[in-house]
């Protein structure tokens, strides 16, 4: 059985190492939409795979050590609300983790619907809810120009979530062979 | 692209000659004291100890150049952003209006928010600084040493001390699998359709995240056979001894925080220094 908060070397390895891929693409590989300064970013499709995969204390981990390092090497130093709505959302979409299956080859319909709900709640609760309240707590930001960027930021890193980590879960449990998967020959 | 993360290059000055743990405890102080503060004066105050610092370093600015247009962007949107959706913000936190000109009916520039949002824009351009300090002049194994010495799981510290470990390999994988597609034929110019573009770009991620997926596996068991996280503490190899130039600086810092809450609520009694009661 699957704990929700394990955390074994595994889990501190996969949070590790997926925080270097997810900096990489949060630094290098963007969807333009053509609007500016809202691209798709395809690191928060890699930081819902991983949280499905590893729990959701690695998504959290992840996203956050993930964006702080990036944003700090872009622009010296990280926007603090954004990068914990980020830990927030991936940990949310991490919560789905004991519910699959996935190394054990098995992501059908009902996963896919279970790992999108979870992870679109996930988002919204982080870029319309967190991000933009500690927009306005900690930097006084106006609050109509941050809850407009959190709607945006929801949108785009769900659909980035929901498409890339679905078709990533998808071709990763197909990489894997199922249980009981060998029969015996009579 | 960098694939060297922080370009950190071992010199013998004060700023590198203290310890990690000194570093991230300063970093934070001095950039809480600045996030909680709107006040203009202390800020520029700030400003100018971090320009020292930054000078005491001995870091160039040629190390740091790209990372200060990136900053100048980043500013000059949220600048123009801020009077866009909110030009009367200023107005409402001081409570009184100095009108210096208007565009429209709705674009009023007033004096309260030219404070603001100058007060914003020199709130992020003296923190900069102090980051790029903290991340350049600190080793970076030594980062996750101190991290986990100011009280954060080890666990979670050696998690981060992976991060920065795997980040080059991961980035040159990236390129190295980006490169062989593209000699097969994968266009990723903006000569491709959009949506030709996104598979294109599928086809570089998918190898580079299940190459990374194999990878971790091995680590790991590696880790294990190893004993690692037997323990509930670890030592580690590269943690510097605290010496008096380590208090001197953090008890500077904390200064510099608590004159931040001193300002906030003795002198001004809010966030805001307001200079047009």
């Amino acid at each position: 059985m699957k704990k929700l908060f394990d955390f074994k070397t595994k889990t501190i390895v996969a949070t590790g190492l997926g925080a270097a891929l997810f900096m990489v693409l949060f630094m290098y590989v963007k969807i333009p939409t053509g609007i500016p300064e809202t691209d798709i970013q395809t690191a928060y499709g890699v930081g819902g795979f991983f949280a499905a995969l590893f729990g959701p204390i690695a998504g959290a981990l992840i996203a956050f050590i993930g964006h702080a390092l990036s944003d700090s090497i872009q622009y010296g130093s990280a926007w603090w609300s954004w990068v914990v709505a980020s830990g927030v959302s991936c940990f949310i979409a991490g919560l789905v983790y004991p519910k699959l299956q996935v190394e054990d080859g098995i992501f059908g319909k009902t996963d896919v619907i279970r790992y999108n709900v979870v992870q679109v709640i996930g988002n919204i609760i982080a870029w319309v809810l967190v991000a933009p309240i500690l927009d306005v707590v900690v930097y006084a930001e106006p609050v109509n120009l941050v809850f407009t960027q959190g709607i945006v930021a929801a949108i785009s890193n769900s659909v980035s979530m929901g498409v890339i980590g679905s078709i990533l879960l998808v071709l990763y449990s197909k990489t894997r062979s199922k249980k009981g998967s060998l029969t015996k020959e009579v | 692209m960098k694939s060297k993360l922080f370009d950190y290059i071992d010199r013998d000055n004060v700023i590198y000659n203290l310890s990690g743990l000194t570093k991230l405890i300063c970093f934070i102080a001095m950039t809480f004291a600045v996030m909680f503060s709107y006040d203009i004066r202390f800020i520029l105050c700030v400003m100018a100890l971090s320009a020292v610092i930054f000078a005491a370093s001995g870091l160039e600015f040629r190390q740091v150049r790209l990372m200060a247009v990136y900053v100048v962007i980043f500013l000059a949107i949220n600048f123009v952003l801020t009077f866009l959706f909110s030009p009367t913000y200023g107005t409402e936190i001081y409570g009184t209006t100095h009108e210096i000109f208007r565009f429209s009916k709705r674009y009023v520039v007033t004096q309260e928010q030219l404070l603001y949002q100058i007060t914003k824009v020199a709130k992020y351009a003296s923190v900069v600084p102090l980051g790029m300090i903290f991340l350049l002049t600190t080793n970076p194994s030594e980062f996750a040493a101190s991290i986990n010495r100011i009280g954060c799981s080890y666990k979670a510290a050696y998690a981060l001390s992976l991060t920065l470990r795997y980040f080059p390999d991961t980035i040159r994988d990236y390129q190295d699998i980006s490169l062989a597609q593209q000699s097969r034929g994968l266009d990723m110019s903006k000569k491709e359709k959009l949506g030709v573009r996104i598979k294109n770009m599928m086809n570089i991620c998918v190898p580079l995240i299940f190459s990374t997926l194999d990878r971790i596996e091995v680590i790991s068991n590696a880790m294990d056979l190893r004993g690692f996280g037997k323990k509930k503490k670890r030592t580690w190899y590269v943690a510097k001894k605290l010496k008096k130039q380590d208090w001197l600086a953090m008890i500077l810092a904390l200064a510099v925080f608590a004159a931040s809450l001193c300002m906030t609520w003795f002198v001004n009694q809010s966030r805001f220094y307001n200079p047009f009661v």
